[in-house]
């Protein structure tokens, strides 16, 4: 299901013009999965399931399984409806270069609810 | 098509606050009890537009929202540039009482939302015979930090973006498309530090956790009303706070976040209409 992130980011041609100035990579943890995100220039490039040896990102999001799919439901409930909201639960955590993160913030919280379930690909 | 104007009037208003002169843009609507309105931090008082706009409000009301010093079309005070912004509790009770006395408002009603909605908190418990009628928007009685705040305000980071992305989730789910991101778009024409500035009072300065219990509602009625997607004021801390002071009255808005005025009047008015008809009752 984390693939799909790649076409239905790149889809979105609002999203990649806003990502115009975004190329990074991102480890991106559902339970004990791992996923390598690339973005270059605002497209996603790949996305790469682990497990890896020496996997290098610029920063991680990790949450549990049953959290991210709270996160990706049609509609999320109250606490489940916002990266921002994990964050503030405890439940979502954010680790390494965060300036990329926050700086891109909207890019990121639209793109990975672009995995919500309902959105078409 | 002929233009169609609103029945908000705007003026500059030039007062002394904390010994320095300021220029305050003050918005109004309406004539009858006049309804003093406080913006959340790091927007200004177009947030209270959908109840300027409305007659049942209107009709009864002198419906008012001044943009903070430093917010909106008010100006910082001369010197700013040398300044950092940093809203403290006392600095904010002041500005609201002054601002009171200088439109000479007589026992108004006050309505508060977040940093808004806080300070309610305070003057219910400091300054209760002001009012007539306290209501509390998304008013926790304190909030810890849970991300990095100076994110907020760094040369790496753009300022506009990030307040309007930091806020984006707590605007609830069913909110209008164009009242959403009006509500947004104030965020990200806030000044450099500005939000971060007035997280200062809701995350440190203006804790009131230990004394909120303090608050008489025989003084002056107290309502409390907080959107369910909230998650920086949640309905659980705010019904705490109503458990913990008797005789105020909580609600729990299904549907609405953080900005409930501002993201989707018309279901906000389905909660405060009732609210106004009980204090004109009183």
């Amino acid at each position: 299901m984390i693939e799909a992130l790649k076409q239905r980011v790149n889809d979105d041609a609002g999203l990649v013009r806003r990502g115009k100035f975004l190329t990074t990579t991102f480890l991106l943890e559902v339970g004990a999965t791992p996923w390598l995100i690339s973005i270059f220039e605002g497209r996603v490039v790949s996305v790469t399931r682990g497990p890896f040896v020496m996997p290098s990102s610029s920063f991680a999001l990790r949450a549990s399984e049953e959290e991210w799919q709270k996160f990706w439901s049609r509609r999320p409930p109250p606490g489940s409806n916002d990266l921002l909201a994990m964050v503030r639960r405890r439940v979502l955590k954010t680790e390494g270069n965060l300036q990329i993160f926050m700086a891109n913030l909207r890019y990121f919280k639209e793109a990975l609810a672009k995995l919500r379930a309902g959105v078409s690909a | 098509m002929s233009a169609k104007f609103e029945p908000i009037i705007g003026r500059y208003m030039h007062l002394d606050l904390f010994g320095r002169p300021h220029r305050i843009y003050v918005e109004e609507a309406g004539e009858g009890t006049p309804l003093l309105c406080l913006h959340t931090a790091g927007s200004d008082g177009r947030q209270y537009r959908g109840l300027m706009n409305d007659a049942r409000v209107t009709s009864r009301h002198r419906v008012i929202a001044f943009d903070m010093p430093w917010h909106g079309k008010s100006s910082p005070p001369a010197g700013w540039h040398e300044e950092e912004y940093q809203l403290t509790s006392a600095n904010y009770t002041t500005m609201i009482l002054e601002i009171m006395s200088a439109l000479e408002l007589e026992k108004p009603i006050v309505i508060g939302c977040s940093i808004g909605g806080r300070i309610c908190l305070h003057l219910a418990l400091e300054h209760p015979e002001r009012f007539r009628a306290i209501i509390g928007l998304q008013a926790g009685a304190g909030l810890d930090p849970y991300y990095d705040l100076n994110f907020l305000h760094r040369p790496d980071v753009h300022g506009g973006e990030v307040c309007g992305a930091i806020v984006s989730g707590l605007v609830g789910p069913d909110a209008p498309d164009s009242e959403r991101w009006e509500t947004l778009w104030h965020y990200m024409q806030g000044g450099p530090g500005i939000f971060k500035g007035d997280l200062y009072f809701y995350k440190i300065d203006g804790d009131i956790r230990g004394r909120v219990a303090q608050i008489d509602t025989k003084r002056c009625p107290l309502f409390l009303l907080t959107g369910e997607y909230d998650y920086s004021c949640t309905p659980e801390e705010t019904l705490d706070v109503a458990r913990s002071i008797p005789g105020s009255e909580a609600t729990i808005m299904k549907g609405l976040g953080h900005f409930p005025m501002s993201e989707d009047p018309q279901a906000f008015l389905n909660h405060l209409l009732p609210v106004l008809e009980k204090i004109a009752a009183r």
